[in-house]
């Protein structure tokens, strides 16, 4: 539903609302939130949608199976890069536990000629766009700071500065329109972005020039320890209005409502009709990185609840109750995850160092007379080393 | 051709240079269609290219870098102006923390050919945050160019290969001479983009400028030249890249150096040139290299500006205590 027919409700929660950081609260459950998208319930039953289900309506047994195994494959990879940092081979990892079904529904309603300006959390949606899951790791082991090339896959480096890339999917929208091209952009970002500035004049430049751009906020729930009602007194798809585009919320561990609604946005911006805000409903089941503790911030009931809402069961209980998968499916996906596990371990343990020499590299494009100097200044005192131990 | 213009119209017929022999090139920018920017450096562009390539924005300066990067990313080549030195820094973020970086963190894969404009400096009477000088801080940032014409002639060159830059260049324009003439000859180009130029012979010290106060510095040697002091005035033109080579060729021939800018001395240019002069010339200097700019405080008021900003008298005093060493 847009925002044009809820535009009448009330805030969710007052500004005097006090925070669920507790540790007891649980948060209100989305399986029961009028205002949201939901085509699979948590129990894996199909429910009827009059504006979404055509987005939907024809995928086949084997389709839906295909989003099923880009779940599983994305959660294990993500657990073999959470095992790995903790073997000290990773610095670093930004689990993406519990939004399997909001990255994989929106990455595969993407066209190969459409954009993707991701966070540094977008491990499914890199899956769904063709990126090698060990290209990923590159950064988070520090041998380099984005390690594949963009417009292999149309999916831009990552961003750390949160909010950022926002602008950037905007400029390229823009680009697209002025190129007259059928193509959409799709830009992610969180709960937490969604109160930099950046973000905000971005919903501006994209309304202004009806840019071709789909704003997909990922709310986890949590940017690091703040909670939402940190961030917004108004659900957040509902800052769409303002700005004069619509804004939907989608249950975003339902992977085929954000398939249908993703599908649906990124429609409107091929047919001209310009920039759209789907705020995923989720939940970051993990830490915000490997480096947080969130037992410091929230309780383990709010987690439990949404264990009960999980993606990627969720649509196992469909699969199964409708006969679309059957043992021997599961069974080769578990061999497949586990394969998958041992080629990402093998391939970051076998990553090497980068030369000493890359400091200097691709600094500029037309080279700099500084770079130039002091990369020589360099060579002299690592060659001193080398006749040091020569003599 | 050869015509007298003035520079803010050497770089206008720069810009339409570009837009017309390059279908990528964009104009981005508050104000800089209908009205032609605050200063007409844009006059007549939107009309003669269409708004879909003279954009107005929103006043949102981050947002006109930040969109700027994704048409780069898309093959576009924009060109944007930031409408005053004191309003860049709302997208000093998307500059420093994207742009600068782009073509390191892909390994080369992404190149971002995008020209900030930026009129800065002092002198024009203007009010709070339309005076400054902030270019060191652009030059910190490894991955900018920032280069700063002090005349017609190279407004309109440098603005032509800052466009034809594969990296990104923060062009800062010396709005207080924007309304200087000079020849400009837009028939051959005059030298690369980073390299500094003598623009006056001589042999008893060393000016080093660019910008506005290049203009100062030449007044400066007319004024010794009457007491019989032969000054040498070097136009930088480069910040970032600084061309170090020349700056050495010269204080090797005069022994002595003085700099002038109008950022605030500390943590300027200056600093860093006296630094690597003293380095590389320190057995031919006769006297510490000497910074005349800025003081550290905020830019006063239009009333007190010829107070706070590098003038004659202040150059020629340090010019005098180097000569006295």
């Amino acid at each position: 539903m847009t925002v044009e027919s809820t535009a009448a409700r009330k805030p969710r929660r007052s500004a005097g609302t006090k925070s669920t950081a507790g540790k007891t609260t649980a948060r209100k459950s989305p399986s029961t939130d009028p205002e949201l998208v939901q085509l699979l319930t948590p129990e894996g039953k199909r429910v009827k949608n009059a504006e979404y289900d055509k987005y939907v309506a024809g995928i086949t047994p084997d389709e839906l199976r295909g989003l099923y195994r880009d779940m599983v494959l994305t959660r294990r990879f993500d657990a073999e890069a959470t095992s790995l940092q903790r073997q000290g081979e990773l610095g670093l990892w930004a689990s993406l536990l519990g939004q399997e079904a909001a990255q994989i529904g929106s990455g595969r309603a993407t066209r190969e000629d459409d954009y993707v300006f991701p966070t540094y959390r977008e491990h499914g949606v890199a899956w769904c766009r063709g990126v090698d899951p060990t290209n990923l790791l590159g950064m988070f082991r520090g041998v380099n700071n984005g390690g594949w090339d963009p417009n292999s896959n149309n999916f831009q480096l990552y961003t750390i500065v949160i909010g950022s890339q926002t602008l950037h999917a905007t400029g390229y929208a823009m680009g697209i329109a002025k190129d007259g091209a059928d193509s959409a952009v799709i830009a992610y970002f969180g709960d937490g972005a969604s109160s930099q500035g950046d973000v905000a004049e971005s919903f501006t430049f994209s309304a202004v020039y009806n840019a071709p751009v789909v704003f997909f906020c990922q709310n986890n729930q949590w940017a690091i320890s703040e909670p939402t009602e940190k961030q917004t007194r108004v659900p957040l798809y509902q800052r769409a209005q303002g700005y004069g585009f619509p804004g939907v919320r989608v249950d975003g561990n339902d992977v085929l409502a954000c398939l249908a609604v993703t599908k649906w946005a990124l429609e409107r911006a091929r047919s001209g009709e310009g920039p759209t805000l789907v705020e995923a409903y989720t939940y970051r089941m993990g830490a915000h990185t490997t480096s947080d503790d969130p037992s410091r911030y929230r309780g383990d009931e709010e987690r439990m609840a949404w264990e009960a809402k999980d993606p990627i069961l969720r649509l196992r209980a469909y699969l199964e109750a409708s006969n679309h998968a059957d043992e021997g499916f599961f069974a080769e996906l578990e061999r497949e995850s586990e394969a998958l596990g041992k080629r990402v371990r093998e391939a970051v343990r076998a990553m090497p160092d980068p030369d000493h020499f890359a400091i200097f590299e691709n600094v500029y494009a037309d080279g700099h007379a500084l770079v130039d100097e002091e990369r020589a200044q360099f060579a002299a005192y690592q060659a001193s080393f080398t006749d040091v131990e020569g003599a | 051709m050869a015509d007298k213009m003035a520079l803010a119209k050497a770089i206008n017929e720069s810009l339409r240079r570009a837009l017309d022999t390059d279908p990528k090139v964009l104009i981005m920018g508050e104000d800089v269609g209908k009205l032609g920017g605050v200063f007409r450096v844009t006059d007549g562009l939107q009309k003669d290219f269409g708004e879909s390539r003279v954009i107005d924005t929103p006043l949102a300066e981050s947002g006109i870098v930040g969109t700027a990067i994704g048409l780069a990313l898309r093959g576009y080549r924009p060109v944007v102006e930031i409408q005053f030195d004191g309003f860049v820094f709302p997208a000093y973020d998307q500059i420093v923390t994207q742009l600068a970086k782009m073509h390191a963190r892909s390994l080369g894969k992404v190149k971002l050919p995008i020209v900030v404009r930026i009129p800065y400096g002092g002198g024009i009477g203007a009010v709070e945050h339309h005076s400054e000088s902030p270019e060191a801080l652009f030059a910190h940032v490894a991955g900018l160019k920032v280069v700063s014409p002090s005349n017609p002639s190279d407004a309109y060159w440098m603005m032509q290969q800052a466009i034809q830059s594969d990296d990104p260049v923060i062009f800062f324009e010396p709005k207080r001479r924007y309304w200087d003439k000079a020849e400009v000859n837009t028939d051959a180009i005059p030298g690369p983009l980073h390299k500094a130029r003598v623009v006056r012979e001589g042999s008893d010290l060393t000016l080093a400028a660019y910008g506005p106060m290049v203009k100062l510095c030449q007044e400066v040697a007319d004024a010794a030249a009457e007491e019989g002091r032969n000054l040498e005035v070097l136009d930088l033109r480069s910040v970032s890249p600084i061309d170090f080579d020349s700056i050495q060729a010269s204080v090797e021939k005069t022994r002595r150096l003085v700099v002038v800018h109008e950022a605030p001395v500390f943590f300027g240019s200056g600093a860093e040139i006296a630094a690597r002069i003293t380095e590389r010339c320190f057995y031919h200097l006769e006297a510490p290299v000497l910074r005349v700019g800025g003081y550290h405080a905020p830019y006063p008021p239009a009333r007190l500006e010829e107070e706070y900003l590098p003038g004659l008298d202040r150059v020629l005093d340090a010019v005098d205590r180097a000569l006295a060493y």
